[in-house]
């Protein structure tokens, strides 16, 4: 499936780390939450970058005593209507994380901007739409209401714009 | 009222050529039908039984003689010459097409109105008190923070995606025609002891299957932390709220399967984690949004109106629609105006494209050019000269809306039911109809008092039964229909769900059957005393007995 | 086996031909599950080729060369609303042959 990032397909160059699979010495590993938490102590040896794919039941917590190692987190869609993973991203940018957070699953391109919006900056997707259809939907709203979102170029937080004096809430930038 | 500025014109405008967009790759087989449900229910629009429905906000139930007319106007152009104003203070229409929509969507925006989320797992319309900024009862009008509300909540990127729909009710009188008690989140505007306004903030109520009352999870908040204490809740909900099954994935279900002390703890601790941030913002937003809400520019008048007295004394007609109709106003000399959309025989909540047009031109003549949709699916011009409701009854009585049944047992609330809707599983309307024309006479209904009567044509309850005084549960019987009778529900500040009273009665027998209840509610109450008191004095009991008496 | 039209929604049935026709009495009945699977499948194209959504099947009756659903629902379904019969099929000339409650 195709990886998006900054509107074009890219390729992945994170490979998953099966739970079997003997740990190598380098390279952008993505492990799974289970994995990472039980391997943590060897991990202190691994000379590439981690990452760690969560189920859309974690907890934010959980990851607590290892994100500030993370340079990747994946978050699960398994179906376009499963909003979780919505907030699981959501949370990790109030907490401050600002590695790289990537949507894997289910997504159309008319959830993009809400997905970006969160504080995704990467998404596996499906290859029925063309990169056009992703580049399009990318843009389709340049006003949101909410603040402290991630905006791109052309977007503007509503609240913030309508009182002089008041920056937008933090500016985000994205990660990569 | 509000007026969108140049970011609310500009919101709704991307958002229209969004929706033609998605609707035109839909059209075009780009898009799977699963794929476009939740889009297009996200702009109101449904698939009903006979063809797709619109549904379009009227948020907090507010709206102008301009928006009004336009409403007329889509009725008569779109579909077949009416609509149907909801129990969410929205209006549907029955008979839209989808290559239509994109372009009622533009007729909407050009006068400040939207069809966003109407519909969808997501936040839906903000409703209140019909009588907000008019009630004499009232504290403090609670739609600056609607509006508040209403733009946080649209198209919220983390919250588009939940469990299941999300129905926040707010108010700010202490007798609450709100509803906020069987809401997923209520809010009720109050004063502490310092004079200062605060919000109670309730989680959990709702109707449907699982009929409950809302908890309180914080007595009195700020109203700056509002915003970001509403997100730790939609957060804990999104997060926790069941997926597994349709039927138990309300925030109601994850407040009642925790329990709402350990519901209360995970909000507080998402808010105690993620507080509101740099909530002047949110201080000045709320004062810019108040502004549009100031009140009318009233003039001094005195409480005794000889026009209207005299108007009374040479009509007894009008003297009675007066004494059921009109409400207590804030203002001297002023009163609410409540129009029955619930005509003798009539189908509830349905309104002309010509009755608009002409409630619409009565709101601009002598409502400061505001009209109000309440829960009840009737119309209010909320702020009209004492001496000029004579003139407006007169025009109401041409146009059949002068209905002299409000709050009686004429003015009953019906859901569409099997006529319309592809969920139902019985027709609600004709029953609606029978009970009407059974108690035709006003001097009848007069005779029971107030009365609330709701009809729900499925067990999602639109019709909102569980807090009718009496209401009533249509159901499918082997093919056949088949109506439940509860009593003893409120959705006032006491609230409660109404009890089932015992086994349920064919269609014919429902009329009689409510005629029943009444007549045994008369032969027991105390003097002076409502329906629902006499209810809650004496129980189920003494009705049971009534009806299901050997013959 | 109905659905609704596409662009405009209006309540459609499929045919023998497998044309989807506005009025009932036009719709083939499928006596066995064979039949009724080949509707399905029809159902599922032409929901593909987006000219219907929202398929079903459901139970129907001949009656004297007409078509009868067996319920209250389908049947309001081929009629209108029963509470404004100067609307929807009932009032194009399209309407199934049957009342929505009988007797």
């Amino acid at each position: 499936m195709p990886l998006l990032k900054n509107n074009a397909f890219v390729n992945d160059d994170w490979s998953t780390l099966a739970d079997d699979a003997t740990l190598p010495e380098g390279g952008k590993l993505v492990l799974s939450l289970a994995r990472l938490i039980s391997d943590w102590d060897a991990l202190a040896r691994f000379t590439g970058l981690l990452g760690v794919r969560l189920a859309n039941t974690d907890k934010v917590e959980t990851l607590a005593p290892y994100i500030s190692q993370m340079a990747l987190v994946a978050l699960p869609f398994p179906s376009f209507a499963d909003g979780r993973s919505y907030s699981l991203g959501r949370q990790l940018r109030l907490d401050g994380y600002r590695g790289e957070l990537r949507a894997e699953g289910n997504i159309l391109p008319d959830q993009l901007q809400y997905l970006r919006q969160v504080g995704f900056d990467t998404f596996v997707v499906t290859e029925r739409f063309p990169l056009q259809a992703w580049q399009a939907a990318a843009t389709q709203m340049s006003l949101a209401y909410q603040r402290g979102l991630f905006r791109a170029a052309n977007e503007t937080e509503v609240w913030s714009s309508r009182h002089q004096g008041f920056a937008p809430w933090e500016e985000q930038p994205h990660a990569g | 009222m509000y007026r969108y500025d140049e970011f609310d014109a500009k919101f709704v405008s991307e958002r229209t050529a969004q929706f033609r967009d998605q609707a035109n790759r839909r059209l075009s087989g780009e898009l799977t039908e699963d794929e476009f449900r939740p889009l297009r229910l996200m702009n109101g629009l449904y698939l009903q039984l006979h063809a797709y429905m619109l549904r379009v906000a009227i948020p907090y139930g507010t709206l102008s003689g301009k928006q009004m007319r336009q409403l007329g106007m889509i009725a008569d152009k779109y579909d077949k010459g009416y609509g149907h104003f909801t129990t969410r203070q929205n209006i549907q229409y029955n008979w839209i097409k989808l290559e239509d929509t994109a372009d009622i969507l533009q007729d909407l925006a050009e006068v400040e109105m939207h069809a966003i989320q109407t519909s969808g797992n997501c936040i839906r319309n903000v409703t209140t008190d019909h009588w907000a900024g008019a009630a004499a009862d009232e504290i403090a009008d609670p739609r600056p923070v609607g509006e508040l509300v209403r733009q946080w909540s649209s198209l919220h990127p983390e919250f588009s995606y939940l469990p299941r729909k999300f129905k926040f009710a707010i108010t700010g009188a202490p007798h609450d025609r709100a509803a906020v008690k069987v809401h997923d989140i209520g809010l009720r505007l109050h004063k502490n002891a310092s004079g200062e306004i605060g919000w109670e903030v309730m989680v959990g109520g709702g109707q449907g299957r699982t009929p409950m009352i809302a908890v309180t999870v914080r007595d009195f908040l700020p109203e700056k932390e509002l915003i970001g204490y509403l997100e730790a809740i939609m957060r804990v909900y999104n997060l926790f709220g069941r997926r597994d099954n349709k039927y138990k994935a309300r925030i109601k279900i994850l407040v009642h399967e925790i329990g709402a002390e350990k519901f209360k703890a995970e909000v507080e601790a998402e808010y105690a984690k993620h507080p509101a941030q740099q909530t002047q913002v949110e201080v000045e937003e709320l004062a810019r949004i108040a502004k549009y809400f100031a009140p009318p520019k009233f003039e001094k008048l005195s409480r005794f109106v000889p026009r209207f007295e005299e108007a009374k004394r040479g009509s007894a007609d009008f003297a009675r629609w007066a004494r059921n109709n009109l409400a207590a106003h804030q203002q001297d000399g002023y009163t609410i105006v409540n129009i029955s959309l619930k005509p003798e025989g009539g189908i509830p909540g349905d309104a002309t494209g010509e009755q608009m047009r002409l409630m619409a031109d009565l709101a601009e003549r002598y409502s400061f050019d505001e009209l109000r949709v309440s829960h009840a699916q009737n119309i209010v011009l909320p702020h009209v000269k004492l001496d000029d409701v004579f003139a407006i009854w007169e025009t109401l009585l041409k146009a059949d809306l002068a209905a002299a049944n409000y709050g009686l047992v004429g003015d009953i609330i019906a859901c569409p039911g099997l006529d319309y809707c592809a969920l139902a599983t019985a027709r609600s309307i004709p029953v609606a109809q029978a009970i009407s024309r059974k108690f035709a006479d006003v001097k009848v209904q007069e005779s029971y008092g107030p009365l609330k009567i709701n009809i729900s044509g499925c067990i999602n309850a639109c019709g909102h039964h569980h807090v009718g005084h009496i209401g009533i549960l249509g159901l499918d019987k082997k093919g056949e229909e088949f109506y439940q009778i509860t009593l003893g529900g409120s959705s006032s500040e006491n609230a409660s769900i109404g009890t089932i009273l015992g086994p349920g009665f064919a269609a014919h027998e429902v009329p009689d059957a409510i005629e029943t209840i009444l007549n045994t509610y008369v032969k027991l109450r105390d003097a002076g005393e409502e329906f629902l008191a006499t209810y809650r004095r004496l129980g189920p009991k003494p009705f049971k007995e009534a009806l299901y008496a050997a013959a | 086996m109905t659905a609704n039209r596409l662009r405009d929604g209006d309540v459609v049935f499929l045919t023998r031909s497998g044309v989807w026709s506005e009025k009932i009495d036009d719709a083939v009945l499928a006596l066995e599950p064979q039949a009724a699977a080949a509707l399905e499948t029809r159902a599922a194209d032409d929901v593909k080729s987006t000219l219907v959504t929202g398929p079903y099947l459901f139970d129907a009756t001949r009656v004297e060369g007409k078509i009868r659903a067996d319920h209250i629902r389908e049947r309001i379904r081929t009629l209108g609303p029963t509470v404004r019969v100067d609307l929807g099929k009932q009032a194009e000339g399209t309407a199934g042959a049957f009342q929505a409650v009988e007797g």
